[in-house]
C-alpha cells in the first residue's frame, strides 16, 4: 500500500503487466525516451528496453493498426494516443477493424489490444488537448471503454483491461493525474471491468457520473450533507461500454431522483444512454425528471480562461444542480 | 470621482498543463512594496518546473496569503495586490466561489405542482394504499416527493389510530391538510433526516480514503524535553533530495592530490591589491583554481559528462557548478561556459555568484547548466573532505585550505605552501587513470601559474 498520483498507479499497472507478461509492449508517440508527455510511461523504456516501449512517427492511425496486428498475432499491445484528441485518424482502425475481429472471424481471431487516451479539459489546453471522444465510440458494439475516476480503479481496471481479450479503449483523465492521490496496493488485484462502484451511501438524491467531475460530485455531496442536511448517492460508473445496468437501476430506485454528471458534450453522451435505460426499465421508480449536467454542446473547448471557465464542470455548478433536484 | 483603493486577487497560475498544484519558495515583494504590472513577485517550484510568478496589475502589494512552503492548488488565491483606481465604475472583484443556495432557503407559496404525482409517488401510494390528498407535499411548488409519502407511511404506522390527525401532527395545527404546510418552512425538514441519519458508508474500502495529509514538523518547545522540531525548508528539502538520489544512484570513488602553490602564493600577494583598485572584486585563488580546472577539463572533456544508462553524454560547454554555502544552506550556482573566460572574468563571476547567493537573489537561470562543480572547501579551514557529486553530473573536486608545509624537494627541505585536491568520481563513467590524469594536469595548470602569468 503506497500513497501515489492517479498518474502513477497508471504507469505501475503497466510496469506490472509487462513484468508479468512478456507479450505486453508499449507503443506510442514520445512513450520511450522521453516517458510520455505526461511522464505516463516515464522509465519503462529503461526497464523494458525500446523493443517493449516503442516511440512511433506521428500517426495515430498507423499506431492503432500496428497494434491491432500485432494482437491479433498473439502480442497484448497498449497503444498510446498522446491525448484523446489525436485519437481521431485511428477511429477506422479502432471502430472498423478492432472492434469487429472476432465478429467477422466468427470467432477464429480476437484483438486484445488496450488504447489508452488522456481525456478532459480544465488545464487551459484550448481545442486540442481538452475533449473528451467517448461518445465517438460509445455505440460501437465490440469495444469497451473504460473511465476511471480514482487512482485505486486506474490500476485495477488498466490491469483488466490489459488481460481482457477484446479491445478497451482506456480513457485517463489528465486533469485527474496528480489532482487524485490516494492509497493504492502495491500487489496485483484487478478491478473488473462493467462493474460499477457506489462511492457514496445517500438517499435523497443519485448521482452518475464517471471520470474527473466525480471529483466536484463527491466535494459537493460532502458540503451539502453538511449545510443542507441533503445525502447524495454518488455512483461511479467506472466502465461506460457495457454498462453495468444493474448497478444503475439500484442506485435510481434508492432515490427516485436522477442527477447524471459528464464532461463530455450533452447531446448524445453517455447520459442519454443511461437515461434511456432507466426510463425503460425504472420509469415508476422516478420521482423527478432525469436531469443531466454536462458539457455544452460547443465545438470544442475554448482557450480563452473565462470561457474555459464557462465550459468546464465545476464543484458549484455541480452543487446547484445537485440541490435542485433535491428541492425538486 | 474619489480614489478608489481595490483589493485585487492574485490566482495560483496553471503552469504546466497537468499540474493541479505548486509551492510557493519565495516572496519578492513584501505587503507595502510597490508593484508594476508583469514584475515578478514570488517563485513557485513545482516537480515540474520552477518559475516565477508575475503580477497581473500594477499596485502595491496587500497581504500575502500563502505561506512560504506552503502548497497551493492551481485557483486558489496566494496574495492580495491593492490597486488605486480613479475609474468611478469600479467592477467589484466577486470572490468566485460563492455558491447559490437561495434555491433552498426560499420555498415558494407556489402550489401548482401540488396535484402533480410522479411514477414513484404513485407506485408507493398504490402499494399503500394512500390518499395523496391528505400526505403534506414539501417539493418544488407543493410536489409531494417520493420521500413525504415515505414519511407519511412511517408516521401512519404510529398513529393509526387518529389517521385524520396525521398531517395536521406535522404541520403543526393547520387543519385542512390542503392548506397544506407552512410556509416558513424548509423545504426539507430537518426532522426528516434524523431519523434517516446514517453515516455515509461506503462500500469499497481503501482506496476511497483522504489522502492522508504529510506531517509538516513545526517547531515546538515542548517542555521537558531536550529536542527541538525544525521544519523542513523547501530548499532543504530539494537538497536533500539531490543528496540522496546521488549517492544511491552514483558509484562514488574518490581520490586526492597535492599540489605545490608558492608560486601561486606569490603571483596573487602580488597582484591583488592592484586589481582590486582596478576591477573592484577580490583576486581569490578560486579564479585561479577555476581557470585550471576549466583547462584540465579542455584536455579531458570526459570529465564533463553524465551518465544516461545506455550512454555517455559528453557536454561541450562547461559550466562550472560552484558550491556556496550559506548559514542554513548550500547553493551551485553555475558559472555559464568558463572555458571562455579569463582569470579575471572568472573572479568577478565569482564574486557575483556568492553575493547573490548570500542576498538570495539567485534566479532559477543561475542555477541551471551546470556540468561540472568546484567547491572551495579551503575557505572554511578543511583539509581533506569527501564531496558527493552534484547529481547528473560526471565528478566534483574541491580545493582545501593552503598551508605550509616542509617539502623535500631535490634531497633538501623546504617551505612550501600546499595544498590538497580532492575528487569524487562516478565510476560508472570515470576510472582511476583518467582522473590521476586529470588531477594531474589541474596540478600541473596550477604549479604552472608564474609571476609572468596574465589575468586577462
Amino acid at each position: 500500500m503506497a500513497v501515489m498520483e492517479y498518474i502513477d498507479a497508471i504507469r505501475l499497472a503497466m510496469k506490472e503487466e509487462m513484468e508479468r507478461d512478456e507479450n505486453v509492449f508499449i507503443l506510442g508517440e514520445d512513450v520511450g525516451v522521453k516517458g510520455g508527455v505526461f511522464t505516463t510511461t516515464k522509465g519503462l523504456m529503461d526497464q523494458f528496453g525500446e523493443e517493449r516501449v516503442m516511440d512511433t512517427p506521428l500517426a495515430e492511425s498507423a499506431i492503432a493498426g500496428v497494434a491491432i496486428g500485432a494482437a491479433m498475432y498473439g502480442m497484448k499491445p497498449i497503444a498510446e494516443m498522446q491525448y484523446s484528441d489525436f485519437m481521431l485518424p485511428a477511429t477506422n482502425q479502432i471502430i472498423s477493424e478492432a472492434a469487429k475481429i472476432r465478429y467477422r472471424s466468427n470467432n477464429d481471431w480476437n484483438c486484445p489490444i488496450v488504447v489508452r487516451a488522456p481525456i478532459g479539459g480544465g488545464i487551459f489546453g484550448g481545442l486540442y488537448h481538452s475533449q473528451c471522444p467517448e461518445s465517438i465510440f460509445f455505440g460501437t458494439p465490440g469495444l469497451k471503454i473504460v473511465a476511471p475516476y480514482s487512482a485505486y480503479d486506474a490500476k485495477g481496471l488498466l490491469k483488466a483491461a490489459i488481460r481482457d481479450p477484446d479491445p478497451v479503449l482506456f480513457f485517463e483523465n489528465k486533469k485527474c493525474y496528480k489532482l487524485i492521490k490516494e492509497d493504492v496496493p502495491l500487489d496485483d488485484y484487478i478491478v473488473p471491468l462493467g462493474v460499477a462502484n457506489v462511492l457514496r451511501e445517500g438517499d435523497d438524491i443519485t448521482v452518475i457520473g464517471y471520470s474527473m467531475p466525480l471529483h466536484f460530485c463527491m466535494q459537493a455531496a460532502e458540503e451539502l450533507e453538511k449545510e443542507m442536511g441533503i445525502t447524495a448517492h454518488v455512483l461511479d460508473l467506472r466502465t461506460l461500454q457495457p454498462l453495468d445496468r444493474n448497478a444503475i437501476l439500484e442506485s435510481v430506485r434508492k432515490t427516485g431522483k436522477v442527477l447524471i454528471v459528464h464532461e463530455d458534450n450533452k447531446t448524445g453522451g453517455i447520459g442519454a444512454e443511461v437515461s434511456a435505460i432507466i426510463s425503460e426499465e425504472c420509469l415508476y421508480d422516478l420521482d423527478a425528471p432525469i436531469m443531466r449536467l454536462c458539457s455544452p454542446d460547443v465545438p470544442a473547448m475554448p482557450i480563452s480562461p473565462p470561457m474555459e471557465k464557462f465550459y468546464m464542470l465545476t464543484k458549484d455548478k455541480v452543487k446547484e444542480a445537485m440541490i435542485h433536484l433535491a428541492n425538486y | 470621482m474619489s480614489d478608489n483603493k481595490q483589493l485585487i486577487d492574485v490566482f495560483m497560475p496553471q503552469l504546466a498543463e497537468s499540474l493541479v498544484s505548486a509551492t510557493v519558495g519565495k516572496w519578492l515583494k513584501q505587503p507595502g512594496d510597490r508593484i508594476e504590472q508583469y514584475e515578478p513577485i514570488c517563485e513557485v517550484i513545482t516537480d515540474k518546473v520552477n518559475a516565477e510568478i508575475p503580477s497581473t496589475v500594477d499596485g502595491i502589494m496587500g497581504e500575502l496569503i500563502a505561506e512560504e512552503g506552503q502548497t497551493i492548488g492551481v485557483g486558489e488565491v496566494i496574495c492580495r495586490i491593492s490597486v488605486i483606481s480613479t475609474n468611478e465604475s469600479v467592477s467589484v472583484n466577486i470572490p468566485s466561489n460563492t455558491v447559490t443556495v437561495e434555491a433552498s432557503s426560499t420555498v415558494s407559496s407556489d402550489q401548482s405542482m401540488r396535484s402533480r404525482y410522479s411514477p414513484a409517488v404513485q407506485s408507493l401510494a398504490a402499494e399503500h394504499g394512500l390518499n395523496l390528498a391528505d400526505i403534506p407535499g414539501t417539493g418544488m411548488a407543493g410536489r409531494i416527493t417520493r420521500k413525504d409519502v415515505l414519511a407519511y407511511v412511517e408516521r401512519g404506522h404510529s398513529e393509526q389510530a387518529k389517521p385524520s390527525t396525521a398531517s395536521s401532527a406535522l404541520t403543526g395545527g393547520i387543519n385542512s391538510p390542503f392548506q397544506g404546510l407552512s410556509h416558513t418552512n424548509p423545504a426539507v425538514t430537518p426532522s426528516q433526516y434524523v431519523e434517516n441519519k446514517s453515516p455515509a458508508a461506503r462500500n469499497s474500502g481503501l482506496h476511497l480514503n483522504e489522502t492522508p495529509q504529510i506531517p509538516n514538523n513545526v517547531i515546538e518547545g515542548q517542555q521537558g524535553r531536550a529536542e527541538t522540531l525544525i521544519d523542513i525548508t523547501p530548499v532543504r528539502n530539494t537538497i536533500a533530495t539531490r543528496m540522496r538520489q546521488s549517492v544511491s544512484e552514483i558509484p562514488h570513488a574518490w581520490t586526492m592530490i597535492e599540489v605545490d602553490v608558492t608560486n601561486l602564493v606569490l603571483i596573487r600577494n602580488k597582484l591583488k591589491d592592484e586589481f582590486k583598485r582596478n576591477e573592484g572584486v577580490n583576486l581569490t585563488y578560486l579564479a585561479f583554481l577555476l581557470k585550471a580546472v576549466v583547462n584540465a577539463i579542455k584536455d579531458y572533456p570526459i570529465m564533463n559528462s553524465v551518465w544516461a544508462t545506455d550512454k555517455i553524454i559528453v557536454k561541450r560547454d562547461i559550466n562550472i557548478s560552484l558550491a556556496v554555502g550559506t548559514d542554513d544552506t548550500v547553493m551551485v550556482p553555475v558559472i555559464q561556459k568558463a572555458d571562455q573566460k579569463n582569470i579575471a572574468g572568472l573572479a568577478k563571476e565569482v564574486e557575483d555568484l556568492a553575493t547573490k547567493t548570500r542576498q538570495g537573489k539567485l534566479k532559477l537561470d543561475d542555477m541551471q547548466g551546470g556540468t561540472f562543480t568546484v567547491n572551495n572547501t579551503g575557505s572554511f579551514g578543511s583539509v581533506l573532505s569527501y564531496p558527493i557529486i552534484n547529481y547528473p553530473q560526471a565528478a566534483i573536486l574541491t580545493f582545501e585550505s593552503i598551508v605550509k608545509r616542509p617539502v623535500v624537494i631535490n634531497d633538501m627541505i623546504a617551505v612550501r605552501s600546499m595544498a590538497n585536491i580532492c575528487l569524487s568520481l562516478d565510476h560508472r563513467i570515470l576510472d582511476g587513470v583518467i582522473c590521476g590524469r586529470f588531477l594531474q594536469r589541474v596540478k600541473e595548470n596550477l604549479e604552472g601559474y608564474t609571476l609572468d602569468t596574465k589575468l586577462y
